[in-house]
């Protein structure tokens, strides 16, 4: 990962989904997806209007249909449990394909394969449009609790750092003859766990220390402070605002 | 005599031991003036963190004083006398702890209530000082490590500090970062307290040394001279690298 100048989620561009503020990106999004949860899942028409708003935003931010759909990948085990649903679900029973099917448990399946999908789309274009540290930079600005950003901020600078140190005793380990198989290595697995807690540990007294000495008092100083102009949080607010047109037409049909 | 100014540093009679009783410092006494560059030599357990730390005021409660330029480290100035004492750690990795390099060597001024352009001309200034400018944007750990030492270095020049103490600042350089972290701190126009057991740097680099063993300053002259003393580098386990004399190498 050392050449990588950005995350993998990221796709760089200078589109004006790209432009957008971060924390009017992430407040869109979180609006889009408080539409499409609260949308009564047997407005089916609905759900199709949305998908289409989403690739509408996609095209403006010239993210291709297979970078998001192979993204989307990550639902796969949401999906699992919702293709399960039709065959435990208790209620009355419909013939499909020569099996019996709960109806109920299909409504079930369509509304978190639906809403799921949606979500998640959602928030890959957010990820491919929007650098992970300007997305701390929104969620500051939006006011999360400043503990949780330093925490978030934290993992993405020393998770390489880490995962590094862990490489290295894996190496280490395996230079001297050891090779985990089964259970009876688990201990030396854990031992080695153990060792990188500590030396994380540690690290982070060491990283408090070289912060106290540079005037840190427990709260992170404001270095870049986001702004958006009305303008700006109006053309993020056309996505959920169009979602929420939708989602009126839908339930008063 | 008018007004000299007061020395960068000034530690008199300085005695620590940590809580578990072990003793780390039995009074010493450093004096370094507006200017100077001052290595800080000694053995492996020597006390040469313990006196890092005091000076800025991370440790403290022991004997004695510390004073930099003029202003004693204690409690009351806490915050001034971390912005006049600049300690660029041992590991780049613990000292650069922010997403971006520009926001690192942001974070100490910023601190300090800086902001907006001024801030952003702090960190461009330091940055070139150390020649980083072109790398403000990268994250940390995609830099060489010599390249995260000179951002490390970059973070405390930011604060403009009265004194510079760097902690083994030649530890694993390749001979060319080396040699670039050599000029870098030359151009400098701070005074430089460096700790090392790297003693060629210590003698291109510092005309003073002193050597600090067993928790007292044991010795205190011209670098030179001190590492001609044989009998003394033998007796505070400072060793010099093979081959190298330094009754041969040319002065800088």
């Amino acid at each position: 990962m050392g050449a990588g100048h950005a995350h993998r989620l990221y796709r760089s561009g200078n589109s004006p989904v790209h432009r957008l503020p971060p924390h009017c990106k992430l407040a869109a999004v979180f609006a889009f997806v408080v539409v499409v949860v609260s949308t009564p899942r047997e407005a089916v028409w609905a759900f199709g209007g949305y998908a289409v708003l989403l690739a509408g935003v996609a095209a403006t931010a010239r993210i291709p249909a297979g970078f998001v759909l192979r993204r989307l990948l990550i639902e796969i085990p949401f999906v699992a449990f919702a293709v399960l649903m039709p065959f435990v679900a208790e209620g009355e029973r419909t013939e499909v394909l020569g099996l019996s099917l709960s109806v109920s448990g299909l409504w079930g399946a369509w509304n978190v394969l639906a809403k799921g999908t949606l979500g998640v789309a959602a928030s890959v274009l957010l990820a491919g449009t929007t650098e992970l540290r300007e997305l701390l930079l929104g969620l500051q600005r939006l006011r999360l609790p400043a503990q949780l950003v330093q925490i978030a901020s934290f993992m993405i600078r020393y998770g390489d750092v880490i995962t590094d140190e862990m490489r290295r005793m894996s190496i280490a380990r395996r230079s001297r003859g050891f090779e985990a198989r089964g259970v009876r290595h688990w201990g030396v697995l854990a031992k080695t766990a153990g060792a990188l807690f500590i030396r994380s540990y540690e690290r982070g007294e060491r990283v408090h220390l070289a912060m106290v000495s540079r005037g840190y008092t427990g709260t992170m100083p404001v270095i870049d402070d986001v702004t958006a102009s009305r303008a700006q949080w109006a053309h993020a607010a056309a996505l959920p605002a169009a979602a929420l047109a939708v989602c009126l037409i839908g339930r008063t049909l | 005599m008018t007004s000299t100014p007061p020395p960068s540093l000034d530690v008199t009679g300085l005695a620590f031991a940590y809580p578990d009783g072990h003793q780390a410092l039995f009074g010493v006494d450093l004096t370094v003036g507006r200017g100077e560059r001052v290595a800080l030599l000694g053995p492996n357990g020597a006390g040469k963190t313990t006196l890092v730390l005091h000076l800025n005021g991370i440790l403290g409660g022991g004997v004695g004083t510390v004073r930099v330029a003029g202003l004693p480290v204690d409690k009351r100035n806490v915050a001034e006398i971390r912005r006049k004492v600049g300690i660029v750690f041992q590991d780049p990795d613990d000292q650069l702890f922010m997403p971006t390099v520009r926001e690192d060597v942001a974070f100490g001024p910023a601190a300090a209530g800086l902001r907006g352009a001024e801030l952003d001309e702090r960190v461009r200034t330091a940055l070139d000082r150390v020649g980083m400018a072109g790398f403000a944007d990268r994250p940390p750990h995609h830099l060489s490590f010599g390249q995260r030492r000179r951002v490390a270095v970059a973070t405390v020049l930011a604060m403009e500090p009265e004194i510079l103490v760097l902690d083994e600042p030649s530890s694993n350089l390749d001979p060319a970062s080396r040699r670039e972290l050599a000029d870098i701190l030359r151009s400098l126009d701070v005074t430089v307290l460096m700790v090392t057991h790297d003693l060629p740097y210590a003698l291109e680099l510092c005309p003073r040394s002193v050597v600090l063993s067993e928790g007292v300053i044991a010795a205190d002259g011209p670098t030179r001279d001190l590492l001609c003393d044989e009998e003394l580098m033998r007796a505070h386990r400072l060793e010099l690298p093979f081959g190298f004399d330094p009754r041969t190498v040319p002065a800088i």
